[in-house]
């Protein structure tokens, strides 16, 4: 008996296909599998080159290591800021501010919004500045923990008073004296930071939120109140409520702080601890209240009516994104001169028109108003005498602090 | 016309074709190779080593990092973070599951069924690639919000009730709970499973469905004695594809989940980004990826199955 052959195709063809499903080039077999991943393993564990590798100590050079200013030679400078903050003209491609500073001062500025988060920046710029290399950046703008950290590694440069006349008589008292920077030697505040308690009126549908203890305790916002994973934002907000000042704190304070806020994840009262995602949460109503920066709040007020903020009585936190000049950076004083022309009444109005940000320079208010007067009388942005007295910034901390802190946080927020 | 008419020259005793054949060809594919064993040395085995490096090594930023071989990292990490690992598995296992459910009668419908709407089918299935893994998943927050009509329909229909009672969900929402990362996942795996089921369906010959039916097999015995086995090098290597990337994922868990959601991913970011205990991530890195090859090797041994593709 013949057994039945298909007629339709070539036996060539049918080798053809039968090695293309064990054989062809593209097959992936278990063999070749189990083969290349026995060859990895091998690679790593057969070299002792390990301990070649390793990180090297930060260099500890007060004031932070220059290199030759180029800054007369070449007329440029190179800016490294977070998205979204910066003044953007109707089409959308110029800065107005930068360009005017251009036409003035004949320095061109390299304008890059690299910065999405503090701690992945750290992350790319870290290798380089532990190195002792340049990053190729003559300004970085950094949240206060960060600049402090960086100051404390000796990886940014001293500022020269000398460049920075309009800086020095024109920084806010709110923001003159940090303890990380004494005087102000190493940075200058390119906005300020208000954390605040946000709401949105229609899914709080008449609850009354006033404190961080109402967020945490009403069992009819269970699973609906949102927390900052910005360490410093959430503990430090959690602390005034406590009674306790975020500028003078104990590991102990810093532990209950961190257990008030366990319970309320426990308790599933803390639906996320987010970045700035929050506002698309606090938009819809997903969250009913919230801790929030207060520049986003302006713009989402802006966008939805039912978004609103409230300052608690026991006070608020505030930080601020610092200009700072990182080690080795070669225009250096053109930096210090784009620093201080922040500093003068018109760019700095002009900038704050249109970022709602707290704006760290004294004397803006009137030109302010002439731009846009809601912005000019709006506390978030011109903080007043009141809202100045209630302002509190979170200490610094030492390395060891920071390590076991952050750490903490993490478990707190799931990671 | 002159040139035509020319004699060729001629032909030197040196020419090619009186010289006996060169083994040219005998390096040909080293040199071939070189550019992707480059690749995998820049790519794979430096930032290996350098990390098997940093998981051996203690120190601070102030004082450098040092090899210490201090390989009680690896107990420590393991034994304070067993629960993401524990979880991370889970939730890329249930993904994963929900992906082969989901994406194979698509894949069959597309090799067998769909004719001429196989492309455009195709297309739909991949476009979503086209926009950012982000913007995907925040999309999610807007589908599944609290007010919104979907999770408003399962209310009605009381399915929240259900996986609340089983953990799944909190309450009447499912933002910020087990579910909503599960989902993610598999929203954002999806097309990594039906891909490779659709390229080994769509090989099977259509005459031997024929031959099952001639030989009186109903629809469901030709599905599981032909179908499914011929597509076993599909589903091997889109469970793989899935799984793989599924269990490492953070985005999907720090966007949609909540903090008791936290998977190994979650942990790893956050240990080298804002703890700086680059030791310990580097260690979680080291164990995960353990972990995921003893998983897929017993997993490949007992399906069965030589080929991936």
């Amino acid at each position: 008996m013949r057994q039945y052959e298909p007629d339709r195709l070539s036996p060539a063809r049918v080798a053809a296909m039968r090695r293309s499903f064990t054989s062809g080039r593209a097959a992936l077999t278990r063999r070749s599998l189990l083969r290349a991943s026995a060859g990895g393993a091998l690679a790593v564990g057969g070299l002792g080159t390990l301990s070649a590798c390793g990180i090297p100590a930060a260099g500890k050079t007060e004031g932070g290591v220059s290199a030759e200013d180029r800054s007369k030679e070449e007329k440029e400078v190179s800016f490294s800021n977070w998205t979204e903050y910066m003044d953007v003209d109707d089409s959308g491609k110029r800065h107005p501010t930068l360009d005017a500073f251009t036409k003035r001062t004949g320095v061109k500025v390299k304008y890059t919004e690299d910065i999405n988060d503090n701690s992945e920046f750290f992350g790319k710029i870290q290798p380089q500045l532990a190195a002792g290399q340049e990053t190729g950046r003559d300004i970085v703008v950094l949240t206060d923990w960060l600049a402090a950290r960086l100051i404390r590694l000796g990886w940014v440069q001293k500022l020269d008073p000398a460049n920075l006349p309009h800086a020095f008589a024109n920084l806010s008292p709110q923001f003159r004296d940090v303890d990380w920077d004494p005087g102000r030697a190493y940075s200058y505040p390119w906005q300020g930071i208000s954390t605040v308690i946000a709401y949105n009126k229609k899914a709080l549908d008449g609850i009354e939120v006033k404190t961080v203890s109402d967020l945490l305790d009403n069992p009819k916002l269970k699973g609906r109140v949102g927390f900052l994973t910005e360490m410093r934002d959430t503990v430090g907000m959690m602390l005034l409520d406590m009674g306790k000042d975020p500028g003078r704190f104990s590991d102990d304070d810093y532990d209950a702080a961190i257990a008030r806020l366990q319970k309320g994840v426990d308790r599933g009262q803390i639906r996320r601890f987010t970045g700035n995602d929050y506002t698309a949460d606090i938009t819809k109503g997903d969250f009913a209240a919230c801790l929030a920066w207060a520049g986003d709040v302006v713009q989402l007020k802006a966008d939805n009516p039912d978004v609103d903020f409230v300052i608690p009585d026991s006070g608020y936190i505030t930080s601020s994104d610092n200009m700072l000049i990182p080690n080795k950076a070669r225009h250096k004083t053109n930096a210090e001169r784009l620093m201080d022309y922040y500093y003068e009444p018109g760019p700095a109005a002009q900038l704050a028109a249109y970022i709602n940000y707290v704006c760290p320079v004294e004397g803006v208010k009137a030109e302010l108003a002439k731009i846009d007067p809601d912005a000019a009388n709006n506390p978030l942005i011109i903080p007043d005498k009141a809202m100045q007295a209630q302002s509190r910034a979170f200490r610094s901390l030492s390395p060891k602090e920071e390590t076991a802190y952050e750490e903490k946080f993490a478990k707190l927020t799931g990671a | 016309m002159s040139t035509l008419t020319e004699a060729p020259p001629p032909l030197s005793p040196t020419a090619p074709e009186k010289k006996p054949p060169r083994k040219r060809g005998r390096w040909t594919p080293y040199w071939l190779l070189l550019p992707g064993i480059l690749w995998l040395v820049v790519f794979f085995a430096a930032p290996m080593i350098y990390q098997a490096s940093t998981s051996v090594q203690t120190g601070s930023l102030e004082e450098g990092y040092k090899v210490t071989w201090h390989v009680a990292t690896y107990w420590d990490a393991l034994s304070e973070y067993w629960p993401q690992f524990l979880r991370s598995v889970a939730y890329a296992a249930s993904a994963t599951v929900l992906c082969l459910l989901l994406g194979y009668p698509l894949a069959y419908l597309i090799a067998f069924r769909a004719g001429r709407w196989r492309n455009l089918i195709m297309i739909l299935v991949i476009a979503p690639f086209f926009t950012s893994f982000l913007i995907r998943t925040l999309a999610w927050k807007t589908i599944l919000a609290d007010g919104g009509p979907v999770v408003g329909a399962l209310n009605t229909l009381h399915v929240l009730d259900v996986t609340s009672w089983l953990g799944w969900t909190a309450g009447d929402r499912v933002l910020a709970t087990p579910l909503a990362v599960v989902c993610g996942l598999t929203y954002n795996f999806l097309p990594f499973m039906i891909l490779p089921l659709y390229t080994s369906l769509e090989r099977i010959d259509g005459r031997l469905h024929e031959a099952a039916g001639d030989l009186y097999a109903r629809p469901s015995t030709v599905f599981r004695k032909v179908t499914f086995p011929l597509s076993m090098p599909g589903v091997v290597s889109g469970t793989l594809l899935t799984f793989i990337p599924a269990t490492g994922d953070y985005v999907n868990a720090s966007l949609l989940g909540s903090a008791d959601t936290g998977m190994i991913g979650n942990v790893i970011q956050s240990q080298f980004l804002r703890v700086l205990d680059y030791p310990t991530a580097a260690a979680l890195s080291f164990i995960l990826m353990a972990a995921i090859l003893a998983m897929v090797t017993i997993y490949i041994r007992k399906s069965g199955t030589e080929d991936l593709v």
